[in-house]
């Protein structure tokens, strides 16, 4: 059969082309011709060739933020991920109370991001925050403002307080899905609460739980708003995770060429964690189809 | 292994049921003896897999007892009950090998190793699975991953009983039989107590010894299969068990006699006075169509089944099927049917009536 050659359907992608240029690639060129260049402003440009690159793998300043980046997104997943799965096998499957669980999981995910740094910015505080005064009250020496140590745990119970709720919900919905006559199998062998977990559950779940550890793990690293809010990044620097660092550099001190490698940089290796989460997936579901 | 005895057994999935409508399975009193092969023979939606899950614990009943031998297990867990049971689809432990999936049972109950491979090695040949053992569960197709479930179930050699809930549906139709000859052969050699559950009359009538054919959350009759066949004591049985099913004509009973459309039917025994809706239920094996003797009857159509005819026809507006051996030639001279008089059951609300003096 002679196919016929038509490249006028070409013209029906150019929408979609249009759109993503303006939304995507656009504005990324732009870094890309900032992280290249110095400027002054008043779009006036001098080739800095990959000289800012080389600034910007060998800092220090970066590899402190990378450093506490990946810590604060390792904390995080290690608790919201076993606490998300804990919540979920425990709500009740269906009924009334199923439906108050799900509305009360789903209002913290409801809140604007800044709004949740307010709250706890003043929830924490010393003199008038409900947490921050009792604590004091009980006598622990507890200050997220000059306290290092606590301000980290600050940003983390503000996380795990923002985000469990997703990864639980995600799993619940998996756990749904579960046909009765698997946990009726389970019982008629005999299988103990673990077991049922192990090779009913947790296989069951393990699709969307990729997902979710997916998600957490790419909002956990492009962490901004929350602690900007509370911390500032402070004390110190000890809470300055790479988006904050970024913003700083980019807008604080006005160094757009580093800041711009800087972005790129970052920005690769969230691509390069989300392929690979994207490929065990892929592959997972091909076993599954099998 | 041991008998199973239902006491005054309902249930409902009402937390208050008013009424009868609101029971899933009325009231029953039955004893399932030690070693049986029984099905559960009846349409969808008649209290089939309810009463499976009350015998195996997976669900508690709403009233009575639940007695394995002497043991009241009414309110003891499934694992307790030492029953196995195999479901309609396949339950498969996915990240699993076939063999510890069916090693799982025995496992779980703290088994001596040699004792499982050897084990799981012999269920694995019976199910024709033994090449592949070592592979993961996942991504086998549903009629191996049924056979896995039907091998986990057999398993363990101690059960007290072991439960099949349609298991078959969804096996390839030649499987089907060499699945369901092997069960059998299996009941022979170890005589485990088993119910199977099912809503195919084939499937009910070679697998099992006793037949319990149970109708709107009712246990029927639970007989053998020449009992139903030959006296079914419900029309539901009639009317479910055979193909075509048992013909029923609307008719007054007087003595030996039963009258309708002005015709006069000799039955092959006497009754009593019968109160109620009267039919009298007649199988097409047994009626026979003749030149005049008997009721006229309106031929509508013949069907070739090879083995033998089914004629469609109606005697004065009730549909009447006649089945008619191979070779007998049908023409239009045939406009009257008769029924062999000792094959006629006498229903009374749909139950059917003893004649006097015979056996029930």
């Amino acid at each position: 059969m002679d196919k016929t050659q038509n490249n006028k359907a070409w013209f029906l992608v150019l929408p979609v082309l249009v759109i993503v240029a303006f939304s995507a690639i656009i504005p990324l060129m732009t870094v890309v011709n900032y992280s290249v260049n110095d400027t002054f402003g008043d779009n006036q440009f001098f080739w800095a060739g990959l000289e800012w690159f080389e600034e910007m793998v060998t800092s220090d300043r970066l590899h402190e933020a990378l450093g506490r980046q990946i810590l604060f997104s390792a904390i995080i997943l290690a608790i919201e991920v076993p606490l998300g799965i804990y919540i979920a096998l425990n709500m009740p499957k269906k009924g009334f109370w199923a439906s108050v669980c799900l509305v009360l999981m789903a209002l913290p995910l409801l809140i604007p991001f800044n709004v949740v740094g307010t709250i706890w910015q003043i929830f924490g505080r010393v003199d008038i925050g409900l947490l921050g005064h009792y604590l004091a009250e009980l006598g622990i020496d507890y200050n997220y403002t000059n306290d290092p140590i606590d301000a980290w745990i600050t940003v983390i119970v503000m996380d795990v307080w923002h985000w469990t709720s997703l990864v639980a919900l995600l799993c619940y919905a998996g756990l749904q899905s579960i046909p009765n006559a698997y946990y009726q199998a389970a019982r008629v062998d005999q299988a103990s609460r673990w077991a049922v977990f192990r090779y009913i559950e947790l296989p069951k779940m393990a699709g969307v739980l990729l997902i979710a550890v997916l998600l957490r793990f790419m909002d956990s690293f492009m962490i901004y708003t929350e602690p900007f809010v509370v911390t500032g990044g402070g004390p110190g620097n000890s809470t300055t995770f790479l988006s904050i660092d970024l913003v700083k550099m980019a807008i604080g001190q006005f160094d757009l060429g580093p800041a711009a490698a800087f972005s790129i940089m970052y920005f690769l290796v969230i691509l390069l964690v989300s392929w690979v989460f994207y490929t065990v997936m892929t592959n997972l579901d091909k076993e599954e189809g099998k | 292994m041991s008998q199973i005895t239902l006491k005054n057994l309902a249930h409902s999935y009402h937390a208050n049921p008013r009424g009868e409508q609101d029971f899933a399975l009325k009231e029953m009193d039955h004893v399932w003896q030690d070693g049986g092969a029984y099905a559960l023979l009846g349409s969808s939606g008649c209290g089939k897999t309810t009463l499976l899950n009350i015998i195996s614990g997976l669900l508690r009943p709403s009233q009575g007892r639940v007695l394995f031998g002497d043991r009241d297990v009414t309110d003891a867990e499934t694992a307790e009950r030492n029953i196995a049971q195999v479901f309609q689809f396949p339950v498969v432990y996915d990240t699993m090998t076939v063999r510890d999936n069916l090693a799982f049972p025995l496992r779980n109950r703290g088994m001596d190793a040699a004792y499982i491979k050897a084990r799981v090695t012999q269920i694995a040949a019976m199910i024709g699975m033994d090449h592949i053992l070592d592979r993961k569960a996942r991504g086998l197709t549903a009629d191996a991953k049924q056979k896995i479930s039907l091998g986990r179930g057999m398993v363990r050699e101690d059960v007290n009983a072991i439960l099949f809930d349609e298991p078959l549906t969804v096996i390839d139709p030649h499987m089907k039989w060499e699945l369901r000859t092997q069960l059998k052969q299996l009941h022979r050699e170890f005589g485990h107590t088993m119910i199977y559950v099912t809503h195919d009359q084939t499937e009910a009538l070679t697998f099992a010894d006793k037949v319990v054919v149970m109708y709107d959350g009712r246990v029927v009759q639970m007989g053998t299969p020449e009992e139903l066949f030959e006296t079914p004591a419900h029309t539901f049985v009639g009317y479910f068990i055979g193909s075509p099913g048992m013909n029923l004509l609307p008719a007054e009973i007087r003595g030996g006699m039963a009258h309708l459309q002005g015709a006069a039917v000799p039955l092959g025994a006497a009754y009593g006075p019968i109160s109620g809706r009267t039919q009298i239920g007649i199988r097409p094996e047994y009626a026979v169509l003749t030149e005049g003797d008997g009721l006229p009857i309106t031929i509508r159509r013949v069907e070739d089944v090879g083995r033998h005819r089914i004629i469609r026809g109606d005697v004065a507006g009730t549909a009447v099927n006649v089945i008619a051996p191979e070779g007998m030639p049908v023409g239009a001279s045939l406009t009257h049917v008769r029924f062999t008089p000792d094959r006629i059951n006498v229903y009374a609300d749909d139950w059917r009536v003893a004649p006097l003096g015979g056996a029930a």
